[in-house]
């Protein structure tokens, strides 16, 4: 079971309180009509699954109700930073330390 | 004949108390202080099960957890019974009842020895998928006769009289395992004052100190773990849970701990205690001194009772002051295990022999044995163990240098006792559980915990220092280093000094050789659990299993309860040896949660009964359940389903709610809908980009029905949202989805639109709903409030009013999910019960009759109102639906729905379609999930056109009605569908339109 950061909240809270909501940094087309069928379906279907680093949103359901974005290595399960919408991640790829 | 393998003296049993048990029908005696095992042991009983696959009777081989054969149900009554108990691991008490749960019919009449060698040829590796590749009712056959043989224990026929629970903590370190490594940690963590929990599996802490004859500081081991314990209990900040197995290494330093409270008390437990508890435990840093377990070594006949571990019989004698025998051979590829032959000697009885498989082999332990007199074989082992029901002799034949073939001669030793010793494997379970792998090491000859990223350190034997002194200051320095990490600055502990004498090097030898090849030679068992033998591993090897993970499924090996603790190492040796590689190279092993295995009533904890789901109720529920209602979980809501009078069928009570309804005026309580409070000056907006259609122009003290899609254009949420205020709305959505709903907006708004200035609130149980349907509905309501206009002109269909109903503040909504003139009073919560009993003090004149959720679906149903989540299933779009009024095209802001609805697949010919559904019988009711055909004798298979969604009977129209989906339907009214059902009949049935009753909207329209 994770014990998450929610940058919000500014403390470590148990997953229970939590809602995974997906890959992070997704953004809905600016003009939907104007997407191509393969375009839209991109868009609502595929996601990565990597090995490693992946940026993902989770919600603190049962807390503040925010939304935020996680890094976690997809090996390890490690959460590796918690950051705010609208802001980048500062770690985009592991360490030699990190690598399994 | 009673306890006669207990010695007079020593050990920590207490003579004075003595207890009574039974284990497969016959009465035995034992000591408090005994686990079930060594009482067993003590009264000399030899076999305590038969194994699985070939019926062959067994012994009790470990002392602890890593025991295969001695797991027992336990239980003196249907409702206490427990299954998977280790003997090694239950605490004696006063009372116990035990069974075998192997050796099925019975230990003695030998059934499965009859026909063993027929069930042992129908069982070979690769059993589970050869078999199952057969037709099921192959399977059906055996699986009877093979679980009642099999030993997985049954589960209790009634219910659990006890009760569990869970207890959240949060620690600085967690240290498991208190044996001298994890004693020496907690003092280090203790005294620096980090908060500190040590758990230990068995009853005493102190781990192998109480196992042993060990002297710390030149007194007895025992007398420094008892000063330990005593200052440990000083401190506030340490928590000592004796009894607890650290159970599963969860990730972000989580652990389970799985304390046995009240197991070592009585068959169930005294008033007011929990039987057991689950630790849930966030640590900032974890100490593992997890100890080792010892290696077997395998050898033809190993599984003979009467063969045992090396380390198993001291302690059974130290501690328990039982030896299990008189005469015994040693086999041993260490010096470690000399001290057992000591042990035994020093117990009074006799050594026949210790055999090393070393040849070259001289050093302060084969001095000792000397002086003692104990003839030592070197250079040989014991390559087969003689006997019937237990052992009897030990075959011994010399063996090459290198241990991989016999040389010489054979002997046989005659004994009753033959216990082995192939080196100790550092217990790394739990630094498994996140995903670590193990690395191998050369010199451990063995697993050591691999690279984490958890907050773990290990200290003592799991890091392979077995040495007593070693684990000592190891534990001491790693105990400060913990404490220190998390945020407590240490010094290690002082720890006392142990004088341990040099150890030569141990011979890295697992499986040892045989004349004959392994497939001829006397079954040498790997993993006595699932019976799974030497032969079996190389035959799998040779059949091309090349990964240890495919030849642990194909052989099953290391799938029992115990998980292989005893054989997992001894098979990828032989794995190894086969693939003619090195063990590191053949894989590492893996062990996943739990550690050992845990009762469903420690997993459930509180969570049961009333408390295994939280219940929400309406304000008005007391009412209700006076009333004689019948209710029907929806989410975590208890909602009336139907009202039944005394005598009343429900399809009765469903007519009569229905009539009434339409001929007077019913009453629903409506509260569990979900509501949502939004405001903010672009409430408007959000509220058209979220719905499929038009809120721009909705004015005040309007409602407007709205259906919700997800990016892909299935409807997934509908209602009827109202407009307060310019900046104000309140939704209502389904139920069961007002949480989803909910954070479904918050998701768009804060992830996708969060420059929109719009706030969402659950306003769900703040009010409660009261819907009045009915052809009296007006006059009804019109008692009841003097300042709210309901003239038809003034209060119009889709209107809401604020006013005074039965003296409260109200919110009045004209609305209808029944097609009837109605109106949703929304009252202050607290308020309900009151304004509902107004109600029905006025109501009675006009028969005001309480309806359910069933007579709500049904008269939604006659006027072909759908019910998100039951006529749609998130492969349904509004079109699909015949709902394209309720989709706006061209609003300016593309809403969430409307691309993913125009998808090539979404605007095809053909789709399922909701239409009517009318049985040419009106007397049939569909089933729900009943599938339509075109033509039933059309050969299988038949193709499929939809299926009923929504079916009921109907007592205003006096037939059946249903609604389903129909490839094309909105094209077919008219035509004829047929519907296959399960029993045989095939019902014919016509496509119609969804509305059976008052198509042009004229009842409220009044
Ligand atoms: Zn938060």
């Amino acid at each position: 079971m994770f014990y998450i950061f929610c940058p919000y909240c500014d403390e470590h809270r148990e997953e229970e309180e939590f809602h995974p909501k997906g890959q992070a940094h997704l953004s809905r087309p600016a003009d939907p009509d104007a997407c191509t069928d393969e375009e839209w379906g991109n868009f609502i279907y595929f996601r990565d699954n990597p090995r490693g680093i992946h940026h993902e949103i989770w919600v603190h359901a049962i807390g503040c109700r925010k939304f935020f974005n996680v890094t976690r290595d997809t090996q390890s399960y490690e959460i590796l930073e918690s950051y705010r919408m609208g802001s980048a991640p500062r770690i985009t790829q592991l360490t030699d330390k990190q690598q399994s | 004949m009673t306890q006669f393998n207990r010695l007079d003296n020593g050990g920590r049993i207490d003579r004075s108390k003595l207890l009574s048990f039974e284990f497969n029908g016959q009465r035995y005696k034992g000591f408090a202080g005994d686990t079930l095992a060594s009482a067993l042991l003590a009264n000399g009983v030899d076999v305590i099960g038969r194994s699985f696959k070939y019926s062959r009777p067994r012994g009790i081989v470990a002392a602890s957890a890593e025991e295969p054969n001695a797991v027992f149900q336990l239980g003196a009554t249907e409702a206490t019974q427990v299954p998977n108990v280790r003997a090694t691991q239950q605490e004696l008490f006063d009372g116990l009842v035990s069974q075998p749960t192997s050796g099925w019919p019975s230990l003695s009449f030998d059934f499965m020895g009859v026909f063993g060698t027929l069930l042992g040829r129908m069982l070979p590796p690769g059993f589970y998928y050869k078999t199952f590749m057969f037709p099921q009712a192959a399977w059906d056959t055996y699986e009877k006769y093979i679980r009642k043989a099999a030993g997985l224990g049954r589960s209790p026929r009634e219910p659990d009289v006890d009760t569990y629970d869970h207890l959240n903590h949060h620690t600085d370190v967690l240290i498991v395992g208190a044996g001298p490594s994890g004693l020496s940690a907690a003092l280090s963590a203790a005294r620096a004052g980090a908060r500190v929990i040590l758990a230990d599996e068995q009853a005493e802490m102190g781990g192998s100190l109480l196992d042993s004859n060990d002297r710390l500081d030149d007194k007895p081991a025992a007398e420094w773990v008892k000063a330990t314990l005593e200052e440990l209990a000083r401190y506030d900040n340490v928590l000592l849970l004796p009894r607890a197995t650290v159970n599963g290494y969860h990730d972000h330093n989580f652990l389970t701990i799985h304390e046995r409270r009240t197991d070592h008390r009585g068959d169930r437990a005294p008033a007011n205690l929990s039987r057991q508890r689950l630790h849930r435990v966030r640590a900032k840093w974890v100490v593992l001194a997890t100890g080792a377990h010892e290696r077997p070594l395998v050898y033809g006949n190993n599984d003979l009772p009467g063969c045992m571990l090396a380390s198993a019989v001291s302690t059974y004698i130290n501690r328990y002051a039982v030896v299990p025998g008189s005469r015994l051979v040693l086999m041993t590829t260490n010096d470690n295990a000399y001290r057992t032959a000591f042990d035994w000697q020093d117990a009074g009885r006799e050594v026949v022999a210790i055999v090393d498989t070393r040849a070259y082999v001289t050093g302060a332990w084969q001095e000792e044995a000397e002086r003692r007199g104990i003839k030592v074989l070197k250079g040989k082992a014991v390559i087969e163990a003689r006997g019937g029901q237990r052992v009897t002799g030990a075959l011994v034949t010399g063996l090459t240098t290198d241990g991989n073939k016999v040389a010489g001669d054979s002997q046989l030793l005659r004994c009753d006792t033959l216990a082995s010793s192939g080196g100790w494997s550092p217990v790394v379970h739990l630094s498994c559980h996140t995903g670590s792998r193990p690395v191998w090491d050369d010199d451990v000859i063995g697993f050591l915990p691999g690279k984490t990223v958890q907050r773990q350190l290990v200290a003592g034997a799991v890091n392979g220092r077995f040495a007593l002194d070693d684990c000592l200051t190891d534990g001491a320095s790693i105990g400060a280093e913990a404490a220190t990490n998390a945020g407590f600055p240490a010094e290690p502990a002082i720890v006392p000094s142990a004088r341990t004498r040099p150890e030569t090097r141990a011979m890295a030898l697992f499986c040892i050789p045989h004349h004959k090849r392994n497939s001829r030679a006397p079954k040498q068992f790997v993993d006595f659990q699932t019976d799974v033998t030497a032969a079996a591993i190389e035959l799998a090897t040779r059949e091309g299993f090349e990964s240890i993970e495919h030849i642990k499924r194909y052989t099953a090996m290391g799938f029992g309860t115990d998980q292989g603790k005893l054989g997992n190492i001894n098979g990828m040796a032989v794995a190894a040896k086969s693939l003619n590689q090195t063990i590191p190279q053949t894989g590492t092993t893996i062990f996943r949660p739990n550690y050992t295995p845990v009762t469903f009533g420690a997993i459930a904890g509180r969570h049961c009964n009333d408390l295994f789901d939280p219940m929400r109720y309406s304000a008005m529920h007391e009412w209700h359940v006076k009333h004689g209602a019948k209710f029907e979980d929806v989410g975590q809501w208890k909602r009336p389903w139907y009202f039944p009078k005394p005598g009343e069928t429900m399809q009765q009570a469903l007519d009569r709610e229905c009539l009434a309804t339409r001929e007077s005026v019913g009453v629903l309580d409506a509260s569990t809908l979900g509501k949502i409070d939004i405001q903010g000056k672009d409430a408007r907006e959000f509220l058209g980009r979220a719905y499929t259609n038009a809120w721009a122009k909705l004015p005040v003290g309007k409602c407007r029905y709205g259906l919700m899609c997800k990016e892909d254009g299935m409807v997934f949420d509908d209602g009827v949202t109202s407009c307060m205020g310019e900046n104000h709305f309140v939704m209502t959505t389904t139920t069961g989805g007002a949480a989803g709903v909910l954070e479904w907006l918050e998701l768009y708004h804060q992830t996708e639109w969060p420059e929109l200035e719009v706030y969402f609130n659950t306003v769900t149980d703040h009010w409660a709903t009261m819907t009045i349907a009915g052809p009296n509905a007006r006059k009804l309501l019109a008692e009841l409030t003097d300042d709210i206009d309901l003239d038809k002109d003034n209060f119009k269909f889709m209107d809401w009013r604020q006013g005074t109903v039965a003296g409260v503040p109200a919110r009045v909504f004209r609305i209808s999910f029944t097609g009837e003139l109605s109106y949703e009073i929304n009252v202050q919560a607290n308020y309900g019960l009151h304004v509902w009993e107004k109600l029905f003090e006025h109501g009675a004149k006009y028969n005001l009759t309480p309806y359910g959720t069933e007579t709500m679906h049904i008269l939604r149903a006659e006027k072909g109102f759908i019910i998100s989540g039951q006529d749609t299933d998130g492969s349904v779009h509004p079109y699909d639906l015949g709902m394209s009024w309720a989709v706006k095209e061209d609003k300016p802001f593309s809403f969430i729905g409307k691309r993913g609805m125009k998808r090539e697949d979404c605007v095809r010919e053909n789709r399922k379609q909701l239409v009517g559904i009318k049985t040419k019988d009106p007397s049939i009711v569909l089933p729900e999930g009943a599938q339509a055909v075109d033509d039933p004798n059309h050969p299988v298979p038949v193709p499929m056109l939809g299926h009923i969604t929504s079916s009921y009977y109907s007592a205003c129209l006096g037939r059946s009605i249903a609604m389903g989906v129909i490839k094309g339907g909105h094209n077919r009214m008219g035509d004829t569908v047929h519907y296959p059902l399960t029993d045989g009949r095939v019902v014919e049935a016509e496509i119609c339109s969804t509305i059976f009753l008052d198509p042009k909207g004229e009842r409220q329209n009044v």
